[in-house]
């Protein structure tokens, strides 16, 4: 056994945390920058930290993830990291020239106390930002929330910096998709052109992480969200903030600039929530849903009435980001399966609330000590035919053989969450075959002989 | 190979303080020259370096092996997760209900009011909780960035809580990752509680006649295993490995071992100086990365303990070993030979693996290590003309004196007999003095150098990690990864160098670099007949 020390009796713990079904701020921040066309995350804190996040983000990509460092050192701790942040910015305009970098705090720049604003405005001060050229920053510390709320923060810091104020307005929308994968931004995107909407979407990683092999390397690839489309975004008629968690704060900071209206929606996974997605951006563009994502809508449905069997009051056990849980237990019930098990290691009491509506005998948990240990020796008391989360739970997998999904941060050992969706109808689908395969996967496995079948 | 390209190119693009600093980092190498390069100093800001911190260097690198300490992160989540299950330490328990935490991660999850308010309240819970449900031998605490800051006292708590517990070791590192410049820091802080609170608690001695310590092996890919059953083979007792494959107990027996091999030196020589002080015991210096080296290793344990039985065994194993080298090379070595490479890694794989690539018939262009100190570029004769600067200074020298009950005087006169007869001890002659003249020597190197000498010199196969992996392989090199091997391995011992032959061969022969231009942009087909539809 993986996971030998794991004992079936949940005591409670106050101060330890086991598993965590979480991680920090700066990680999230970084992510979102990505999402920027031309931009340069940057790490103000010890060099670990970014080496930490690249490594994640680099591990579940598969791709280059370029960032820098203000490399703290023991003097800087002491005595501030402005000197070390303003050599940075000269070091990183000059050598690699970005046209934006995002700056992020980290615990230790936060513990001391670095202004990274006032530090901003004295690299400009001093000619250090070139024309033309825009350095962005986001107070993320390690030890408040998660890296939810870092990617959150950097979205709102994107949302202050650059939409420009104006009475014109234009026919488009904003959407803010939420931390979701670069696939799944490409399907936001595709299925509004479906709907002929124009928009602006960011962050955008899609092109960025997820480029393809051209025999060059490209330090900025060609996705992200240009600078003129960030910009204009203020003058759009709507915002859309898809997951409360990650994008909320940063349609508010649209709305306190430019007086954007938005809603918050979930991320579109599964039918109810993609079908919400659909009403509304019909009702606020006036645009009525194509035959095409009709149909595909219907497809999808077409499945789970097809293969209701294998899926009719199955338990699950799933855990990581609330954005993304939220839709995706909403989705696992309408599909007949019974969600049991939920953690998610990042606080906040709308998690509790939207689990009491959509499953309220479950056993759920947020914030401190909802972690992957706790998860586990709820599932060795109540054991389930399903696992969904990121690549750690392929250990509770393993030990308890049950049918594993990987979904969310970080997938470290498969491919396939960078090209393919679990956002609309077709994600919907793409998520269908995945749990379905790992249910009649074993379902083969595990039978005898004579009842071993040819048609499912 | 000529630097003046890529000098150049540096001095173009680097502003006037930055190209000075990195200059004095990068030697053209001439083994028959005492040269001087700069080590071990701080990264430049915004520079886009391999390097992570002290904290890594610490928990992740020297006690992440270790199955059956409780390791606890006491800070923010992000350290303890990210350095959760990612360094492919594999470990072998005694048995199925023998204890082995590796799989877990535990922190202390510190939020904004611990900063405010301290955390050490919080930290002994932690420990507690965790005693009340592992019951482990031992619980290590690890201090991330603010632990420092807000004056956290880890040693204190670890002290209380170590009494009040009764039968468990409680020790902890003061590893804020700001501390020194590089992992490197951590690996020294490391050694340090090591040797201070666990090595020397058990005395006991097995009967076994040839008895050593492996130091600054981590069982990446399981190396360790293959070490370990070739030191099955030959008959030699290893009481610890630092700390591949390695158990809490194993390093409380270590001082009873009668030679200390070094094979990672930057990360492990504290500990093998301290012994030697405390105890007598001498170290050499070993390689088991290479066939030749893992044969010349394995030599040199058995002109240590002088004994012919040994000396015959262990030239028995080399000789049955070899085989399988032989053979696979002979298929191989047409396929790799004058293939060309570079390796900038660790402070000592990218010495070692140029063994094998040796061997495969490549040639080294050029290599730097990522943490390293001048010693190990030059050689450990440098060491005493190193200058102490205001990182390497915040680093805790132990004060060891001779131990007065164990100190071996018998290992000391076996040291200076053998040496009499021209056997090395202590010796590491760095990197440079294995490299050929005109190859390019470069620690911490930039993002901006790796890839400006990838586009100059377009090795067949280029050496590092994770973080440049996929950018160099975006050029059309594939990369090889010598921290985690590719999820590969073992690359050590003979039946690890077959291994590695075999990876690299694929590597340099892939087929699937034709692939990545189009047929459309590199023929033309301009035929055509249909028309434009709307």
């Amino acid at each position: 056994m993986l996971l030998r020390h794991t004992d079936k009796k949940v005591k409670e713990r106050n101060a330890l945390t086991i598993n965590p079904a979480k991680t920090c701020q700066p990680v999230g921040a970084m992510y979102a920058s990505l999402g920027i066309h031309g931009c340069m995350p940057h790490s103000h804190g010890s060099q670990g930290c970014c080496a930490y996040h690249r490594s994640a983000l680099t591990r579940h990509y598969k791709e280059p993830v370029m960032a820098g460092t203000s490399s703290f050192t023991e003097g800087s701790s002491v005595f501030g990291g402005q000197s070390n942040l303003l050599q940075a910015i000269d070091n990183i305009f000059n050598v690699y020239d970005p046209d934006v970098i995002a700056i992020h705090t980290t615990c230790l720049s936060e513990t001391i106390g670095d202004d990274v604003s006032q530090i901003t405005q004295k690299a400009i001060d001093d000619g250090k930002v070139p024309a033309g050229k825009h350095v962005i920053q986001a107070s993320t510390p390690s030890y408040v929330g998660s890296h939810v709320t870092g990617f959150a923060n950097m979205c709102a810091s994107i949302a202050k910096y650059f939409p420009e104020v104006s009475e014109l307005k234009l026919d488009q929308v904003n959407v803010l998709p939420g931390w979701v994968e670069p696939s799944d931004m490409r399907e936001i995107k595709r299925m509004l052109l479906a709907m002929q909407i124009p928009y602006v979407l960011f962050p955008d990683t899609s092109g960025v992480l997820d480029a393809p092999q051209t025999g060059s390397h490209m330090f900025f690839p060609k996705g992200g969200t240009k600078i003129p489309d960030l910009k204009r975004c203020g003058k759009s008629i709507f915002t859309f903030a898809l997951g409360k968690f990650c994008s909320e704060l940063a349609a508010l900071e649209l709305m306190k600039k430019c007086s954007v209206p938005f809603e918050v929606l979930d991320i579109p996974i599964g039918i109810k929530a993609t079908d919400r997605f659909m009403m509304k951006l019909s009702e606020v563009t006036g645009t009525s849903i194509p035959q095409m994502l009709e149909d595909e809508r219907g497809q999808l449905v077409d499945i789970v009435t097809d293969m209701q069997q294998y899926l009719y009051g199955k338990k699950v056990a799933l855990y990581g980001d609330p954005d993304t849980i939220i839709p995706l237990c909403e989705f696992l019930v309408d599909i007949g399966m019974k969600p049991v098990h939920i953690v998610s290691g990042t606080p906040g009491k709308y998690f509790e609330q939207r689990m009491k509506e959509l499953v309220p005998g479950a056993n759920f948990r947020n914030g401190p000590q909802a972690d992957m240990y706790l998860m586990h020796q709820w599932i060795k008391n109540e054991p389930v035919d399903l696992i969904i989360g990121n690549t750690y739970g392929k250990y509770i997998s393993r030990d308890e053989n049950i049918p594993f999904v990987r979904l969310g941060f970080p997938i470290y050992d498969r491919i396939g969450h960078s090209y393919f969706p679990v956002v609309g109808y077709k994600g919907g689908m793409r998520l269908l075959e995945k749990i379905l395969s790992v249910i009649m996967d074993k379902m083969d496995a595990d039978a005898p002989e004579e009842k071993f079948e040819l048609v499912m | 190979m000529s630097y003046e390209k890529l000098d150049d190119l540096m001095l173009k693009t680097y502003p006037k303080k930055v190209y000075r600093k990195r200059d004095k980092s990068i030697v053209v190498n001439n083994p028959d020259e005492a040269q001087e390069i700069q080590a071990n100093i701080r990264t430049i800001p915004g520079m886009i370096t391999q390097r992570g911190c002290t904290y890594a260097g610490c928990k992740g690198v020297i006690l992440g092996p270790t199955r059956d300490i409780v390791n606890i992160t006491h800070g923010p989540i992000g350290c303890g997760f990210y350095s959760w299950l990612t360094r492919r330490n594999q470990t072998r328990p005694e048995s199925e209900t023998s204890e082995n935490y590796i799989p877990y991660s535990f922190s202390t999850d510190m939020q904004d009011s611990n900063i405010v308010f301290g955390g050490e309240n919080k930290l002994k819970e932690a420990i507690q909780e965790a005693y009340d449900m592992f019951h482990p031998k031992g619980i290590a605490i690890f201090s991330t960035c603010p632990v420092g800051l807000i004056g956290d006292d880890v040693h204190a708590v670890a002290r209380e809580m170590k009494e009040k517990l009764g039968d468990c070791n409680v020790f902890g590192f003061s590893c804020e990752g700001y501390k020194g410049v590089s992992q490197s820091a951590g690996h020294h802080i490391a050694n340090n509680q090591i040797f201070k609170h666990v090595v020397g608690l058990d005395d006991s001695r097995s009967d076994a006649k040839f008895r050593v310590n492996l130091l600054g092996e981590y069982n990446i890919g399981g190396d360790a295993f293959v070490i370990e059953k070739l030191f099955d083979k030959i008959g030699v007792e290893l009481v610890a490995t630092f700390s591949g494959n390695s158990t809490i107990n194993s390093f409380e027996n270590s001082h009873t071992a009668d030679l200390n091999l070094i094979m990672c030196h930057r990360s492990i020589n504290y500990v093998a100086e301290m012994m030697e002080k405390k105890y007598g015991i001498p170290w050499q210096k070993v390689n088991f990365i290479g066939a030749e080296a893992t044969a010349k290793s394995l030599r040199r344990i058995g002109e240590y303990f002088e004994d012919e039985e040994l000396i015959n065994r262990i030239e028995e194993v080399i000789k049955e070993e070899q085989l399988q080298v032989d053979t696979c090379l002979a298929k191989i070595k047409p396929n790799t030979l004058g293939k060309t490479t570079m390796l900038f890694v660790g402070a000592s794989r990218a010495h070692h693996y140029q063994e094998l690539f040796n061997e495969l018939g490549m040639e080294t262009l050029a290599a730097g290590y990522e943490f390293a100190h001048r010693d190990d570029y030059e050689g450990r004769a440098v060491i005493p003309s190193i200058k102490i600067d205001a990182d390497s200074r915040n680093i805790e020298e132990l004060h060891v004196e001779k131990d007065p009950v164990l100190f071996s005087n018998k290992l000391v006169d076996k040291k200076e007999a053998l040496m009499a007869k021209g056997i090395e001890f202590s010796d590491y002659d760095g990197i440079m003095s294995d490299m050929k003249a005109g190859s390019l020597v470069i620690d911490d190197i930039s993002h901006f150098e790796m890839e400006k000498l990838i586009e100059m010199y377009k090795p067949d196969v280029f050496c590092a990690g994770i973080k440049e992996k996929f950018a160099v392989q975006k050029m059309g090199v594939p990369l090889k990864q010598l921290h985690s091997y590719d999820y590969g391995g073992p690359y050590a011992g003979f039946e690890g160098a077959v291994n590695f032959y075999k990876d690299i061969e694929r590597m340099v022969n892939s087929k699937v670099w034709s692939l990545v231009k189009a047929p459309w942009i590199t023929q033309e087909a301009l035929n055509a007949s249909m028309v434009k539809v709307h």
